[in-house]
């Protein structure tokens, strides 16, 4: 039987960070919690919020669960976890411009050649290319699991357009309007300048040819992408404009946006579409979500592109495996966040050993995400670790495993009460001419009794995290 | 402003403006249904339905107009385009798109009101009268309407917002007028002959102008004073003549604000001059149904021209 860290209880007695939250969950009795709770829901409703599930159909409308019972971390552990990704973020960036460069780590045999070069993340199309202040990837998520008190890992780093920071702040809203007793009580720090930190991260990296005060605009994939309520909620804080591929167009050596007073010149595209959306010229011909011509003015210097399109290849499951040597080779400094030990089943000798022990391992495909296509080995039955042997069998280079981590939990309302719940962490890092860190992040919670898998598509929750204050 | 961003902004405004259309075309058909009528009720559907312009769908899918199933169709069918249902649903989707560019309360109107069209259509409706859905419509545009006029800044996306309400008003009145006179007198020489200050009585209250009618014109009702109320009065909320003045003004709000003139305010200005000059008789003696599909002709040609230089994004 595993133990599993609990971040509030431990051998008996309430963690420093939670004190306070015991009493206030004794002085809640269950009525008064599903009125709160109905509150919550009916805000989120209200507000808007909601996460469409790719592949699942059902309710377009369908609510994220929101769990009220806040992950707490104290001002101490948080100093080491934003060292830490303030650390891996700088190094995953110096990979970016060095492998589109003259790649010194391959030619130092730190990292192989062909993982880099053969990757399908890897553009071709912007070799030689250094962005504005050398950022290609201006948001990063770093995906991060607790085992222990000290023991933080990260599971994987997310450098194209990582989503959902938007429950982070909105999580924060509801709670505050619902708990205020709860933060006279415990100071905790505000997490809401996090769109004015992105606009000025957007902005500090506007391109050379851009005289003036930046024109910044998010580029979505329009309204029907489960994301796009993010989209607007972020570019109505930041008050900028929320374009399509339609609103955007090339003309001379620069980008234009179709306004109802003639084209308006657009120096940064924060876009959350993928790499072979953004232009069909250069990429899928067959993408009606981008702008035709916009890697050319890209690539002349004419417009910045937020995440820079190639950051993908930092992120890869594969690459991962190497960013510690990142960040010993870049930073000449020892990584402050470990990685999950990792097998690649590409290699024959660790192919051998994944298959060998498949039944207490992770495996997740290299390119997937969100929780789809994965193995979790010790939940899973004997018939689907058998049914999911013959899919790495027939293309081993498509999958890695990692051991089944002993997940912290935090405690969650669950329908019988309060129950412990194994719990994640994507903070969002933010790079330009600076590097960034709002404290907190979005926690993601499994709801199932026992579930590892935290994703929203699967089932799971998020809760408001804080940072206490010193 | 985003080129698109306005459009929905302005396709906004015609929705809310349409599905409360809907709402009144089935409150007053209701109504007519409980008055034996030389024509008999039939008659009456009939007419609604051919304002709504939806009359050769709704005989494809229902076969006849018995009150059920014009409820159905101009409240909750979502293959009529003009429903109560897909105007809110569509005016929601437009507002979810340029959620920021909407006020929190405008939003929270909207939304509400996608929420609750929800909640009606699982209702058993056996449980919903028609009075019902007319009052929750009414209220449900009415309180958009506010919530924009209350917190809406009072920029370019306002000036939007209120063209698509004034044009589709326009377009809507002048359908509603066109329809009733077209459909309801056979021949030209009733015109006046008081056999139809009935369905004239009708088409105030569809309106929702009945009583502000004898309020602002008053004594015998007669059809020269219903033309000149419902196209020519500046009183009357939703004349021809207060609608075309609303949209010209705020394109000329939109021309100084933009320190440029196009098209567009040319021709608003060149058809609130024509009815400023306008009397009565001389509707009547161009003659009221070519008068009315000239009208809903150059509004047209309005709203094209508007698309063409502020919408459409192709303008340079």
């Amino acid at each position: 039987m595993t133990t599993y860290f609990n971040e509030m209880f431990q051998d008996g007695q309430v963690r420093a960070p939670y004190a306070r939250l015991e009493d206030w969950t004794r002085a809640m009795p269950a009525e008064l919690r599903q009125m709160k709770q109905a509150e919550a829901e009916a805000l989120f409703r209200r507000i808007g919020i909601t996460f469409a599930v790719y592949g699942e159909g059902g309710d377009p409308d369908r609510l994220i669960p929101f769990d009220m019972f806040p992950r707490v971390f104290t001002a101490a552990e948080w100093a080491r976890l934003e060292r830490g990704i303030k650390q891996r973020s700088r190094a995953l960036n110096a990979f970016l411009v060095d492998v589109y460069g003259r790649g010194e780590i391959i030619r130092a045999g730190r990292i192989p050649a062909e993982l880099v070069y053969r990757n399908n993340a890897y553009e071709k199309a912007v070799t030689g290319i250094v962005p504005p202040k050398g950022v290609y990837s201006h948001i990063v998520g770093i995906d991060l699991v607790r085992t222990g008190p000290d023991d933080f890992f990260v599971l994987e780093d997310n450098c194209r357009t990582p989503s959902g920071v938007s429950y982070m702040l909105e999580n924060r809203e509801i709670m505050m309007r619902m708990f205020p007793d709860l933060f006279r009580e415990n100071r905790i720090a505000p997490v809401d300048s996090y769109p004015d930190i992105l606009r000025r991260t957007l902005a500090s990296v506007a391109p050379a040819k851009c005289e003036g005060e930046p024109t910044v605009v998010i580029l979505t994939p329009g309204h029907f992408n489960s994301a796009y309520y993010e989209h607007s909620f972020l570019a109505d804080l930041m008050g900028i404009e929320l374009v399509e591929g339609q609103d955007l167009f090339v003309e001379g050596e620069f980008v234009w946006m179709r306004t109802t007073e003639g084209p308006r010149r657009v120096d940064v595209i924060y876009r959350r579409i993928d790499d072979a959306f953004i232009d069909p010229l250069c990429f899928r011909p067959d993408s009606m979500l981008g702008v035709p011509g916009l890697m050319d003015v890209y690539r002349s210097g004419g417009v910045s592109i937020c995440s820079a399109p190639g950051a993908g290849v930092a992120d890869d499951k594969a690459v991962y495996t190497f960013v510690p040597e990142m960040i010993r080779f870049y930073l000449g400094e020892e990584p402050i966040l470990k990685n999950v030990p990792t097998w690649q089943c590409g290699k024959t000798d660790e192919l051998k050993y994944v298959l060998e022990h498949l039944a207490e391992l992770v495996v997740k495909e290299v390119h997937g995400s969100g929780g789809y296509g994965m193995l979790v080995g010790p939940k899973s039955s004997k018939a689907e670790v058998e049914a999911f042997r013959g899919r790495i069998v027939a293309d081993p280079g498509n999958y890695i495993a990692q051991p089944t981590l002993a997940l912290s939990t935090t405690p969650t309302f669950v329908h019988e009460g309060i129950a412990p719940r194994h719990v994640d962490l994507r903070p969002y890092c933010l790079v330009g001419e600076r590097i960034e860190l709002v404290p907190g992040g979005l926690t993601r919670v499994a709801l199932k009794d026992g579930s590892l898998v935290v994703n929203s598509s699967q089932g799971g929750g998020v809760k408001d995290t804080w940072v206490l204050a010193e | 402003m985003l080129s698109r961003t306005a459009d929905n902004l302005y396709w906004i405004a015609r929705y809310m403006e349409r599905a409360e259309t809907a709402a009144r075309l089935l409150d007053v058909g209701a109504r007519i249904a409980l008055i034996p009528s030389a024509h008999g009720y039939r008659n009456e559907w009939d007419s609604l339905l051919r304002a709504a312009g939806t009359a050769v769908g709704f005989g494809k899918k229902y076969g006849d107009p018995i009150q059920r199933n014009i409820e159905s169709h101009l409240f909750f069918d979502r293959d009529n385009p003009s429903s109560v249902a897909s105007c809110i649903t569509a005016a929601r989707e437009n507002g979810r798109i340029v959620r920021t560019a909407l006020t929190t309360q405008m939003w929270d109107a909207l939304n509400t009101a996608f929420q609750e069209l929800k909640t009606l259509e699982r209702m058993p409706r056996s449980e919903l009268p028609q009075s019902r859905l007319t009052e929750w419509t009414m209220r449900t545009t009415a309180l958009l309407r506010g919530a924009t006029d209350a917190t809406h800044l009072r920029n370019d996306g306002w000036d939007f917002l209120n063209l698509g309400y004034y044009l589709e008003r326009a377009d809507n009145t002048a359908r509603l007028i066109d329809v009733k006179y077209y459909v309801l007198l056979p021949s030209l020489d009733f015109v006046g002959s008081g056999l139809d200050n009935y369905q004239w009585t009708t088409l105030l209250r569809a309106m929702g102008s009945h009583r502000a009618f004898h309020w602002a014109v008053g004594g015998e009702v007669t059809a020269a004073k219903i033309a000149q109320f419902l196209i020519l009065n500046p009183q009357c909320p939703r004349s021809l003549l207060t609608c075309v003045e609303g949209a010209t003004q705020h394109l000329d709000r939109v021309a100084r604000h933009y320190r440029r003139k196009t098209p567009a305010q040319e021709m608003a200005r060149g058809l609130m001059a024509e009815l400023a000059e306008l009397r009565t008789e001389d509707i009547f003696e161009e003659g009221l149904h070519e008068f009315l599909s000239r009208f809903i002709r150059e509004t047209a040609n309005l709203a094209g021209v508007i698309h063409e230089v502020y919408l459409s994004g192709d303008a340079r």
